[in-house]
This record gives C-alpha cells, structure tokens and sequence, in this order.
C-alpha cells in the first residue's frame, strides 16, 4: 500500500513539475515583455496549440503501446487537403458535413495503419514510415499540386475553428472535449488500461486475455481520427490548404509526449503531461519573437529542451529506482 | 507405413535437404536474390522502354546523385542491426557541412575541410552515443531532440543565408571523376568504405557481436559482450560516416544551407529495411543493402527518364518499404513450415 502512494506522488510529482516549469517559463519571458501574460494573449497562445495537443493525444496512445505514429503529419495533410477541395468544388455542402468527411478520411488511413501494423506484423515505425510517404505522395495526387487558397473556401468553412462559444474559440472547445474524452478512456475504460498493459509487458498482457491486435488496430485508429480532426482545423484554421502541411510535426507531437513524461518504451504516461507538454512547447514558440530572438532559434532551442526533459526523466526515474530498491533491502 | 500415405512426404520421396531443388529453394527465399532479381527486372524493363537507361555515360552520372545517401546506410546497417536507430543522421549532415563552410569562410585549405568534416561529425555522433548507452536513453527519443538540436545550430547561426564558398579543389570529392574514366569518385569510395564495412560484419567477432546483440541484448551480456561499448561505436561509426557524407554532398552542391539533406534521415532508413536488415534487430547483410540502394537509385534515375512525377516515387518508396518488411514475414512463414516439415520427416 504504501508502495503504491510513493508511485503515484511520483507520477504526480512530473506533472507538478512540469507546471512549476512553464510557470518559470511564463515568469522570465513576461519579466521582459508584461503583455505575455494577458488573457488574450495567453488565449491565443493556448488557440494556437490545441492543434498539437489533440494530435499528441492520438501518439500518446501509440506510444503507450511502444510504438510510434509517424504518419500524422501526413494524414493531417491529406485529410485536410480533401476537406478543402470538397469545400473548393461544391462550396454549398454544409461545413459540419465536411468535418466530418475529414474525420472519416483520416480515420480510415489511421485504419490503414492499424490494419498494416496488427495484421501484417510490421514494426509500427517501418508502417507509419512507409505511410508518410504514401498519405503525403496521395496529397499531391489529389490536389494537382495546387494550394486551395482563402478566397476559394467557404465563409462557414473558416468559421469551423474560429466561431465563438462562452468567449472562447470552438477550436479551443475541440481541444477540451478531445481531452476529456482522452482522460475518461485511458483511466476508467477497459480498452483504456489494455493499452497501458501491452505497453507494461506485452506478454503478460496476452496471458490475462489482451487481444494485442484489436489494441493496436484501435490505437492506430484514433490517431487517425484525431489527426483527420487536426487536419480539418488546421486548413480551415490558417485558411489555406498546401501540400506541405504539417511536415515534421510528427515530431513535435512526439516532442510533446516527451517532455510530458511518456515514455518511449511504453507503458507509462498521462494525458494531463501530455496537455502540459504540448503547452510547453506552444509558449516556447510564441515566446520567442517576444523576447526578441529570432525564430530561426525555434529549432535548437526544441532540440535542447526535449533533450532537457528526458534528462531530466531519465535521472528521475535512476533515483526512484535506488528509493525501491533500497526500501526492499530494508 | 502410413507415413507414405502422408501429404508431407511429397511424391512418396523423402525430402533430401541436400538435393539441388531444395537448395534452390533456400537460395531464391532469401532477401537478397530476391532484391538482385529485381534488379535485373528492373534494368531490362527500363533499357527495354528507354533507349536512355543503360547508358554508360548516363548509369555513372546517375550514382552521384544516392551515393551520399549510400555512404550513410553502411554504418546505420550496423545500428539498425544492433536494436537500435538513429533519425539525426540528416541533421548531423547540416551541423557537418555548416562546420565547413564556416571555416571555409575563414579560409580553412581544404585538408582542413576534411579534417573538421570528419571530426564534428564523430563528434555529433558520439555526442549521440553518450546519452544513449551511459545515461540509457531510448534512441529513438534521443535521437529526435538531436535531430532538432544539430540542424538548430545552422538554422541559428545561417537563418536564411548560404555558404558558398569553397576552396577549388574541395569540388573534387563531390564532382570528381577516378583518373580519366567516366566512374565517379563517390561512386569508387563508397564500393571500397562497402568492402570495408562487409568484412567487420560478416567476418569479424565485431560483426558477430552485432548479430548477438541484435537477437537479444541480455543474452549478448551473459555471453560476455560489451553491448553498451559496441552501440556506441556504432553511432560514432555513424557519425564519422555522416561526415564523410556531408563532405561528398556540400562538395557537390558547393553550398551549405540550413535545410541541407532535409528527410534524408528517413530516406536512409527505408535504404537499410528494404537491404533486408530487420527493424526488431539481429538481421541483415552489407550485400542486401548495397543491392537496395543500387535497386531504389536507378528505379528513381529511370523513373525520371520516363517523366514520372516525384509524387509518384515517393509514394513507391513507402510502398516498397512496407513491402519489404510483410513480405520477410510471410516467406519465414513459409520457411517455418518447411522446417517442420522436414524434421516429421526425419522423425518418420
């Protein structure tokens, strides 16, 4: 028993960590620049990261298992593009109509995925390496390598994750709902804790009846429904749909998961450190032009603090190890 | 005897594990005969639709632009084998050739060059390595905040500028040819660096090394064998050859930009895992990766001969890619079958 509350103020205790963390952070950049921590300006840095987190979300779940989804940037592509040109060819369909054509887009190329990884046996990042370039080269295909442009998207359209309810943005309200729902499964559902069971020890999750398949298959299948949303936002968000949209942001979304304190082997982690570290990384970015460095910065400094975090992890975790393994010597 | 009656036995003969067809059998399930034969697919097809493609001149030419990519799969075989992966290769490149041309500015000769391209690439590499095996960190996460860090460092330091200057005789390297011929030396290194990189693989304790750690890690352990000491050399190895490759591209292109060799990380893995070396560790042959590299290069050279699109090859590549990993499972299935098929025999 007693075990088990120094786990659980240990797991909390990242989190809480993680809040003194951006706190500091907040603290040093407002100290130069006070209009960082506005309400507007503090709601358009959370707007301008609900993105990430909701995808994030989706590879927290991958990563859990001990994958890894490396496609999510280019199902944010292709769903959004297809979104878009829906929106470009009959501008009189409905725009809740076209988010959810967008959804479903991306959720069967989550599908795709899934069924490669649970049926085919390929290594997850062998399949999502593969389908990166396959989503991403079928973009190009779909769309001509032609860019759907504001003035060719529907008023509604841009409304998706602009509009306003109870002073917030509905991206915002996206977000909150994805997170919610994300809480309640991964804590309370039986699928939920599947996925931390095949992360823990494959093998004995097969031995108490985990079907490792459906698992997968499903994991899959909700970064893609999530990524098929992001997509969606993201053109209707920045009103412009390219065919380079959201490269490289698979790795931010592992970088968020990261600094939240997954970890990559699988296993353990939070959608609350998740949300946090997809926060961190959003104030990172929002506070650089802030403080007067130049964005070319952006890279290096997300490489360092990523690199940081897992230090960080990784000392945290040698120095729990010595706690247990010292409290079972006495 | 019922065994006669038994579908196992065939034709009523027992299977002789020695007789010409069945090592025909072994031969043609394996990965490399059937990459070599895909090769020779590949080369008819095209010579038979392009008058272009088996072109001396043109075949030669055509490897400057994958052997850089080629030179940077030798030592990732290595990784690769070993259970692990690194996705900074790319940017290790970036903060190599940024190196360069930073000195090159400062009028370094172009020994110098050499020089500092070969140690900041070691040096990325080991800086890798570090965090990996003393502090034992996943990989995959370390290498990705390298991935980010490395190139940051030119993209701080260049923004949106270039390096362009470079000693004359540095373009050697990148554009030059061996003697009066028409083989390029990019071309003839990477045979020899090939060689060199087959031969500690497959005929030294090192090699073996990597094979046993690549099945199991503790298991390699008991056995006595360094693992942490032989995964760090691995991604030293990899950083070394990542700046011999930085050397080749920017002496090519004769110009250092942050987004130099961008996705070529990705680009270089998909190389290894189509040579037929197994994500999950353990195995895999330098003969199989240099087949893939030469296979997936001239597919693209003919591919662009015939005007297909760049789309289209990107999506062949993730297609292949896929490919090659399903397909290695479904032939052990079959070998797995077979196995046991041959031993009910000899049990009967």
């Amino acid at each position: 028993m007693r075990q088990f509350t120094i786990l659980r103020a240990a797991i909390a205790r990242r989190e809480i960590s993680l809040i003194i963390l951006i706190g500091t952070l907040l603290a040093l950049v407002t100290m130069r620049a006070p209009m960082f921590l506005s309400t507007d300006n503090i709601q358009r840095i959370v707007n301008d990261t609900v993105i990430l987190i909701m995808v994030s979300l989706g590879q927290l779940l991958v990563i859990l298992t001990g994958g890894i989804d490396l496609s999510v940037g280019s199902i944010i592509a292709f769903s959004g593009m297809s979104a878009s040109l829906i929106n470009q060819a009959q501008p009189a369909i409905p725009a809740a109509l076209i988010l959810l054509v967008g959804v479903l887009v991306g959720t069967a190329l989550g599908m795709v995925n899934g069924a490669i990884v649970a049926f085919g046996k390929v290594p997850p990042i062998i399949t999502t390496l593969g389908t990166m370039s396959i989503f991403r080269g079928f973009t190009f295909v779909i769309s001509k390598g032609q860019w759907v442009t504001a003035h060719e998207m529907s008023q509604s359209y841009m409304n998706l994750p602009h509009g306003d309810f109870l002073g917030l943005t509905n991206l915002i309200w996206w977000g909150v709902l994805v997170s919610i729902v994300m809480i309640y499964f991964s804590t309370y559902t039986r699928s939920g804790r599947e996925v931390y069971a095949i992360g823990g020890n494959a093998t004995a999750a097969r031995f108490v009846g985990v079907s490792e398949r459906k698992i997968k298959f499903m994991i899959f299948t909700v970064s893609g429904f999530l990524s098929g949303l992001a997509g969606v936002m993201w053109t209707a968000r920045y009103a412009a749909a390219v065919n380079e949209t959201a490269t490289g942001f698979e790795l931010q979304t592992v970088a968020a998961c990261v600094i939240g304190g997954v970890s990559i082997a699988g296993g353990s982690g939070t959608v609350a450190g998740v949300i946090l570290g997809g926060l961190f990384i959003g104030i990172i970015n929002n506070a650089l032009p802030v403080i007067n460095l130049s964005p070319f910065y952006q890279m290096f400094i997300q490489g360092f603090i990523v690199l940081l975090a897992m230090l960080i992890n990784t000392l945290a975790d040698r120095r729990q190890e010595k706690m247990l393994l010292g409290r079972r010597r006495s | 005897m019922t065994s006669a009656k038994s579908p196992l036995m065939g034709s009523g003969r027992l299977i002789d594990e020695n007789s010409f067809k069945e090592r025909m059998i072994v031969l043609f399930t394996k990965w490399e005969t059937l990459l070599a034969l895909l090769f020779v697919l590949e080369i008819v097809v095209f010579s038979n639709i392009t008058p272009y493609f088996l072109d001396y001149f043109n075949l030669m030419n055509a490897s400057f632009t994958f052997m850089e990519k080629a030179v940077m799969a030798l030592p990732m075989i290595f990784v690769i084998m070993s259970g692990d992966i690194d996705i900074s290769i790319a940017s290790i490149i970036a903060l190599v050739s940024f190196a360069m041309g930073y000195a090159a500015e400062s009028g370094v000769d172009t020994a110098g060059l050499i020089l500092i391209g070969l140690s900041v690439g070691t040096l990325a590499g080991m800086f890798n390595g570090f965090f990996i095996t003393k502090l034992g960190m996943p990989a995959i996460a370390v290498t990705l905040a390298t991935q980010s860090l490395f190139r940051g460092i030119s993209q701080a330091v260049l923004e949106d500028h270039a390096y362009t200057t470079y000693p004359e005789s540095f373009a050697f390297f990148g554009q030059g040819y061996v003697g009066d011929s028409l083989i390029p030396f990019e071309l003839v290194l990477f045979l020899a660096l090939a060689v060199i990189m087959g031969f500690i693989l497959h005929k030294t304790t090192y090699g073996r090394q990597l094979y046993a750690i690549g099945n199991s890690k503790s298991a390699a352990r008991f056995a006595g064998i360094y693992v942490d000491r032989v995964r760090f050399i691995n991604f030293t190895l990899n950083g070394l050859f990542c700046g011999i490759a930085a050397i080749l591209l920017t002496s090519r292109i004769g110009s250092t930009r942050p987004n130099i060799a961008l996705n070529w990380d990705i680009e270089t893995i998909t190389l290894v895992v189509l040579g037929g070396v197994s994500i999950m560790g353990g195995r895999g042959t330098v003969p199989g990766v240099t087949v893939a590299i030469f296979l997936l290069g001239y597919l693209k050279f003919g591919m662009g001969l015939l005007n297909i699109s760049a789309k289209i090859m990107i999506i062949t590549t993730g297609v292949l890619l896929i490919i090659a990993v399903l397909l290695p499972n479904f032939l052990d299935l079959i070998k797995a079958k077979r196995k046991l098929r041959l031993q009910q025999v000899r049990q009967n």
